[in-house]
């Protein structure tokens, strides 16, 4: 048998079912490989290995007892942005370093009532802001494939951790390409479902009508097993869905035959590269190969995207991060002179350089007199885009392209540059712009990179998503390369 | 359009950011980069278009006017930086 770490959520799942491995064998194998490989890597800020431990003692006694639920005693991580009861969410600033949340996110509840066991806390960009997760408070993750490289943001913790064999299944979020682009960088598979599929309560808010929770994993069938646990409607979200969740992992072994993958023009052009582009043709053929045909289709405001998405991100930020004051929670400033001045000490220091320029740039488009110029010019685009994809999934089952420009990039290569950074999205923004599910998986490697595919579907068609992600994976071995290091 | 130095001072105001002066001048030369970015928006026609604030389009669900919290002013509090008697303190506002 191989060892532990190296298995699939949905291996594990059958070798505790089977008896052949206890939940305590499984839970000290990842918290071992934590220990051993997190003080290089930093993909978790904080690691829960008692809590864990009694976890798994418990998870075995009940199914010894013929007591357990499905998914009881298997292991899973959570981004450093989902609040958990008892354990420390600092959303990777020094704003809430020592925050202990009084309640748990609807996701972390759903996870702990499957009896999935929690190993820790992920790192990430402050507030998940970034793409590279150099942002964080606490240190820039390193990828795992090379750790002079960025792991890719905000979800980086989440990516390097499934990635390095730390945890077979991380949650993660995504609000311009905060799964998908990390897992490109790091090799691994994640969705960012559609919005409103999975509760935001509990999720601490950057971009209200962005933010997604989602899931990073080896496998599209890890996360299909994943996603029936954490989608669903749930009255604390206003923006929830009340739509019923089916099961994902039904339709996984569905045929491809007939299907008809969507080619954005805008994807293909000349900024692809040409190692980047023959990694997805790769892909392509195998979709071929598998009876499904290809359409070129147009989205024709791509390009505008991103200067909409920098201005409605930092504006929902600004409003949301103005709940950080110092005063009900969080860093507060030593010895204010007045009430003004605990505010503004509070927030210049317990906040980061890019939050800082994104609460600016939000604070400022919102400001009276620019709001048409910037805010509503940037609603307009956002209506353009979903035309576009409303337009372009008319045409075809799912939407394909390369999730990033290129692979991990080296740390500090990018910065100074907060444009140069912001254009890492620009495959992945539009999705959330339009609300649509998002998955990235993985393609051939380049130079002995990884570099991921994006397949974006209709909205609620997730099932679609990993049905063909794992239709790919089931003839492909590029999901079972892993890093060196191991 | 181009900040200032006292317009990124205002928006600062605004937002209740603190700044040095030494993070200010930085910002300013970032912030008219992003703003650079953001404009490329204004080549776009936009004319008539209605601008979508969320992408689903649902309206508001409403739920039945009856009081389902529970009091955890306890337990919110216990996470104050500073917090007396069910209050949350802060520097003196009137004198």
């Amino acid at each position: 048998m191989s060892q532990i770490t190296d298995l699939t959520l949905a291996q594990l799942k059958q070798l505790l079912d089977d008896d052949d491995l206890s939940s305590v064998e499984i839970t000290t194998a990842f918290l071992d490989r934590i220990d051993s490989l997190n003080p290089e890597l930093n993909a978790f800020i904080t690691v829960s290995h008692e809590d864990a431990c009694k976890a798994a003692a418990d998870a075995d006694a009940a199914r010894a007892k013929g007591k357990a639920s499905a998914y009881m005693g298997l292991p899973i991580a959570h981004k450093d942005l989902f609040c958990t009861e008892g354990t420390r969410t600092t959303c990777g600033s020094k704003m809430l370093a020592d925050f202990v949340a009084p309640y748990n996110a609807h996701v972390v509840s759903r996870c702990q009532q499957a009896g999935l066991i929690s190993l820790g806390k992920l790192n990430m960009d402050e507030f998940a802001m970034g793409s590279s997760n150099e942002n964080s408070f606490f240190g820039a993750v390193k990828n795992p494939w090379d750790p002079a490289r960025v792991s890719g943001g905000s979800s980086g913790g989440s990516a390097a951790a499934v990635s390095a064999q730390m945890t077979p299944l991380a949650t993660a979020t995504d609000t311009g390409g905060s799964i998908r682009q990390p897992a490109a960088l790091t090799g691994t598979s994640g969705l960012k479902p559609t919005y409103g599929r999975v509760s935001r309560f509990g999720m601490i808010a950057f971009a209200s009508s962005l933010d997604q929770g989602g899931l990073i994993a080896h496998t599209a069938e890890d996360i299909a097993l994943g996603l029936g646990l954490i989608a669903g409607h749930d009255p604390r979200d206003s923006t929830s869905a009340d739509k019923a969740v089916p099961d994902y992992t039904a339709t996984l072994g569905d045929s491809l035959k007939g299907k008809t993958i969507g080619l954005p023009t805008q994807f293909f052009d000349e900024r692809l590269g040409p190692a980047m582009r023959q990694s997805m043709d790769d892909v392509l053929d195998v979709f071929r190969s598998l009876g499904a045909t290809t359409v070129e289709v147009s989205l024709d405001h791509i390009v505008e995207a991103i200067p909409a998405y920098y201005v409605i991100a930092p504006a929902e930020a600004s409003s949301n991060l103005s709940r950080f004051d110092g005063v009900r929670f969080g860093y507060r400033a030593d010895d204010p002179e007045d009430l003004t001045d605990l505010y503004e000490r509070s927030r210049g220091e317990g906040f980061g350089s890019e939050v800082k320029r994104r609460i600016l740039i939000g604070t400022y488009a919102l400001s009276e007199g620019y709001y048409d110029a910037y805010y509503k010019k940037a609603q307009q685009i956002r209506r353009l885009i979903k035309q576009d994809f409303e337009y372009a999934l008319s045409q075809c089952d799912l939407l394909f392209g390369p999730t990033t420009p290129s692979t991990a990039f080296v740390i500090g290569e990018k910065v100074a540059d907060p444009i140069a950074m912001y254009l890492e999205d620009i495959y992945t923004v539009a999705t959330n712009m339009a609300g649509l599910p998002g998955g990235s998986f993985q393609a051939p490697l380049i130079d002995g990179l990884p570099s991921g595919y994006q397949l974006t579907g209709p909205a609620f068609g997730e099932d679609a998503i990993l049905n063909a992600a794992h239709q790919i994976q089931t003839v492909t071995d590029w999901h079972k390369l892993r890093p060196g290091n191991s | 359009m181009s900040l200032t130095s006292d317009d990124v001072k205002r928006v600062a105001k605004l937002a209740r950011l603190g700044l040095t002066e030494a993070e200010a001048s930085e910002t300013l030369t970032q912030l008219n980069s992003i703003l650079g970015l953001v404009d490329k928006m204004q080549q776009t026609n936009t004319d008539g278009v209605a601008p979508l604030a969320h992408p689903l389009e649902l309206t508001q669900t409403l739920r039945a006017d009856q009081v389902t919290e529970t009091n955890h002013r306890e337990k919110y509090q216990s996470v104050a930086p500073r917090a007396e008697a069910g209050l949350y303190l802060v520097p003196r506002v009137v004198e």
